[in-house]
């Protein structure tokens, strides 16, 4: 079976196919099985394909085939082939492991929605095009994979494109996205004109051989992940991820936590023999992954929408994986990106269960005892939100540990500082929307269409699959502590990776993990005491210091900063050309060569006498030119 | 003999045309055009291609031109056409035919000045024709045989009474 | 034996005989007579040509015009009877519809 893993991709691209043509002929039941199913058979062919290389030896005997040559032109040429090794192993597993349960999350989630075909066929579409991006072997393809989940993200952000905030935040992704994309694309174009190949080995390998100096393989990683930035939504392109959050919540689980934000952690993975070549672009990846994981964090302390808070979290963390990734620790990023894909959909599938029972009610102050409602919901969140916080022996301690220990014993040691300042803060805010919304009084008001029992099962068997995998997924990347061979993930991706993390001494990453814990428990602590214990403070502290607070509520005024440099001014220049060159020069030119057309037509018209003799005449006179010119 | 058969039946062709040009009847038209047809035929006799002849003088004077025939009794104009009153643009179609019989002689003249080659045995020319319509020319034959079935339907289609009128 | 050039002298006369009676004529039923003159004017130079030429290529092809010719005349003729119905007239020069 692992001989077919290039119909991976294929099997929900083409359910996305008749999805899209037929769909609205399918009953709402087939619609669902079949989405369901199509990623389903990808998961359990990403299993077999896993288990082979597996078996052969981690990343060390990939799987591959060209399915067609694509582009040929000169001495370059890119085809369709496609890569299966140990990195691509662990993100289609995630896509497709992942992506299944909130396919099944979703029919549940969705069942009221009209337009129920359309939202499975966009599901599926996305889950081709991520599975694109994963499995491509050069660099070309996966930005074909890069730019079509781009398009699915717009489309299922702007899936309510009736409400007006749904269709502007879709724009704004995409628009954000494109910056970024623009940047990806002059680097693609870039590596391509020095390296001459389009494959990541050869892209890989290219600084090493010398094909590539330090400095443009310095330009070309820092263009790179400038598009990353705008896909995984870090400083300064994240601002389209908390607006994102307008489409369906599975949608933002799916696409917004777990899978495509973390595309651009994949991406520098897959490219970590040009990172690694260049100190400078490593660090800015680090540097900008460690300053996004604190600043996102401080904006999540004081959103009381269910879904910013963890849309914040969620930029917070993918943060994380570029530290990990900057440092040199890229199987850390990887393993905190498989943990966060477990953990972080959990937590946006469970509030969206909240949400939906609720009746479309997202704001945390008005919730409240939900615990006693909704009992797995909550049971399942609150596991959720102690892996994202760390909290020990679950799975986001053991990854985060990961990453702070790689940049611990890489000697970055403000990264590090940076690392455990945030994890204060997640802790902090996890534990905040805990409280608010889980426990204490319930502040609901009964709104229409909401329900006061749980979840049918559709909703809460994904939930407790994923509340399991959060909670044990971390033992498959125990620290070197635990012995050579129990970091798994570890050796099995470590064909995949050009050198190796370093690794400090045992008693340090002992030391490590204590702090680690020690953040975690503090952050976890002050949120118990500000909201549960006496709930009164967090106001009186908003009092004290009312500039802060209303930098954070305002989210530090980069919307308003954008807006003002950028939008504002772009869109009075684009009117003022408007006024003057398109009403003026285009529109004129275009009203002028109309005007002249008539004329001409007028005078012409002469000519159409509408008698047969005359055209035939002008026949004749046209056979006698033609063939004097033959003769002549 | 042959040039002798030849001059008749050119004189005679190119006679009917002309006196159909001048003639302002049209049933006589029609009948100067069958005999002008017919001497064709015989030329195309001369030609040493007796089928394309005997078809010819078949389908052309015999079919094509009753048919007009019949037409000419369906339109049953007693009196002729007046004449017309625009006879600028007659000069002018004259004129350019002349200049369209130079340019065509020259350009016989230029095809046939590469000498003219073997011709055909005269006995087997109707047994290579056969020969050649069902081997070379075969898919044209057929398709040839399709298009005079439109033709048919077409006609009856066009001109044929329908219900409503 | 007739040199083939006289035979391709006499299609040329007769197809520019064919084009002025053309123009003519003023009715279309007699305007289509002149046509099928080009049409036979144009048969005997393909026949003259193929004898000059040696090849009975250009007969078969006489034979195709001719089974054309018939199907084209067929409908000529039919569309021309529904003008006649429709306008009870087949003069050319009534016909303007397309005037620009």
């Amino acid at each position: 079976m692992a001989r077919y893993f290039w119909l991976i991709p294929l099997v929900p691209g083409a359910s996305a196919f008749v999805l899209l043509l037929f769909g609205r002929r399918f009953s709402r039941r087939w619609v669902a099985w079949q989405a369901s199913a199509a990623v389903f058979l990808s998961f359990a062919l990403t299993v077999a394909a896993l288990a082979k290389i597996s078996a052969a030896g981690g990343g060390a005997a990939p799987l591959s085939k060209v399915l067609l040559s694509w582009i040929v032109s000169g001495a370059f040429s890119a085809s369709v082939a496609l890569t299966f090794d140990g990195l691509a192993a662990v993100m289609a597993a995630v896509v497709t492991g992942v992506g299944f349960l909130i396919h099944v999350y979703s029919a549940a989630y969705m069942a009221e929605d009209r337009a129920y075909s359309r939202y499975f066929a966009f599901l599926n579409l996305f889950t081709f095009f991520m599975l694109v991006l994963v499995l491509a072997s050069d660099i070309v393809l996966m930005f074909v994979g890069w730019e079509g989940v781009g398009l699915c993200s717009y489309l299922l952000i702007g899936f309510w494109f009736d409400r007006p905030a749904a269709a502007a935040a879709g724009l704004k992704a995409f628009l954000v996205n494109r910056i970024g994309d623009a940047a990806f694309m002059v680097g693609v174009l870039f590596l391509l004109a020095n390296v001459g190949s389009s494959s990541f080995a050869a892209i890989n390998a290219a600084p090493g051989s010398g094909l590539l100096g330090p400095g443009p393989a310095t330009l070309a990683a820092i263009l790179l992940f400038v598009g990353a930035t705008g896909k995984s939504a870090q400083i300064p392109l994240y601002v389209w991820l908390p607006d994102a959050m307008e489409g369906p919540t599975p949608v933002s689980a799916l696409i917004h936590a777990a899978t495509m934000v973390t595309a651009g952690v994949y991406m520098v993975c897959r490219l970590n023999g040009l990172f690694t070549a260049s100190p400078a672009a490593s660090s800015v990846v680090a540097w900008v992954g460690a300053v996004t994981a604190v600043y996102a964090a401080t904006m999540a302390l004081v959103q009381h929408d269910l879904k910013r808070v963890l849309a914040y979290s969620t930029i917070s963390q993918i943060g994380y994986m570029f530290i990990g990734c900057g440092v040199g620790a890229y199987a850390a990023g990887m393993f905190h990106l498989l943990t966060h894909a477990f953990f972080k959909s959990l937590l946006f599938l469970a509030a969206g269960s909240v949400i939906h029972a609720l009746g479309g009610e997202q704001d945390m102050r008005r919730m409240g005892g939900l615990r006693k409602r909704l009992p797995v919901t909550s049971f399942v969140f609150l596991i959720g939100a102690l892996a994202v916080s760390g909290i020990p022996f679950l799975s986001g301690f053991f990854s985060k540990d990961a990453i702070l220990t790689g940049a611990y014993a890489g000697g970055r040691y403000a990264l590090y500082a940076l690392g455990l300042a945030a994890a204060v803060l997640t802790a902090f805010y996890m534990f905040r929307l805990v409280y608010v919304a889980f426990y204490g009084a319930e502040r609901t008001s009964p709104a229409p269409g909401a329900q006061s029992h749980e979840q049918p099962r559709a909703m809460t068997v994904p939930l407790i699959v994923l509340a399991v995998l959060s909670a044990v997924a971390g033992l498959i990347g125990l620290p070197a502590l635990f012995g050579e061979r129990a970091n798994v993930i570890g050796r099995f991706l470590e064909g995949s990776f050009a050198a190796a993390a370093p690794h400090p001494a045992p008693s340090t990453e002992i030391a490590l993990s204590l702090a680690a814990t020690a953040s975690a428990l503090l952050g976890l602590g002050l949120a118990f005491l500000l909201y549960r214990r006496s709930p009164g403070i967090p106001a009186r502290l908003a009092g004290r210091f009312p500039g802060i607070h209303r930098l954070l509520v305002r989210k530090y005024y980069v919307d308003e900063a954008y807006d003002a440099v950028i939008v504002r001014p772009l869109v009075r220049g684009a009117e003022a050309i408007y006024e003057r060159f398109d009403l003026k020069v285009v529109d004129g030119a275009l009203n002028g060569s109309a005007a002249a057309a008539t004329r001409a037509g007028r005078g012409l018209n002469a000519l159409q006498s509408g008698l047969v003799r005359d055209y035939a005449l002008a026949f004749l006179l046209g056979a006698i030119l033609f063939l004097g010119f033959l003769i002549l | 003999m042959a040039l002798v058969i030849f001059a008749v039946l050119s004189v005679a062709c190119v006679g009917a045309v002309t006196a159909m040009i001048l003639s302002q009847n049209q049933a006589r038209n029609a009948l100067f055009l069958v005999l002008a047809f017919s001497s064709l035929g015989g030329i195309f006799g001369l030609l040493d291609a007796p089928f394309a002849a005997a078809v010819q003088v078949l389908v052309y004077a015999g079919a094509i031109m009753v048919l007009f025939l019949f037409a000419v009794m369906m339109f049953n104009l007693r009196r002729p056409l007046p004449p017309e009153g625009k006879r600028l643009r007659t000069y002018l179609a004259a004129a350019l035919a002349l200049v369209l019989l130079a340019e065509l002689v020259l350009a016989g003249r230029r095809v046939l000045a590469g000498g003219a080659a073997e011709a055909y045995p005269s006995g087997s020319a109707i047994a290579d024709l056969g020969r050649l319509l069902f081997t070379d020319y075969l898919y044209a034959f057929e398709i040839t045989s399709l298009l005079i079935v439109a033709a048919l339907v077409g006609a009856l289609a066009l001109a044929g009474k329908t219900g409503g009128e | 034996m007739i040199a083939p050039a006289a035979f391709f002298v006499l299609a040329v006369v007769l197809f520019v005989l064919g084009v002025i009676a053309f123009f003519v004529k003023k009715d279309l039923l007699t305007q289509f007579m002149a046509v099928e003159v080009m049409l036979n004017a144009g048969n005997l130079a393909l026949l003259a040509l193929a004898k000059a030429s040696g090849r009975p290529d250009g007969q078969a092809l006489v034979l195709f015009i001719i089974t054309v010719a018939a199907a084209e005349a067929v409908i000529g003729l039919a569309i021309i009877v529904l003008i006649f119905r429709q306008r009870k007239s087949i003069r050319t020069d009534d016909l303007e519809d397309l005037k620009g």
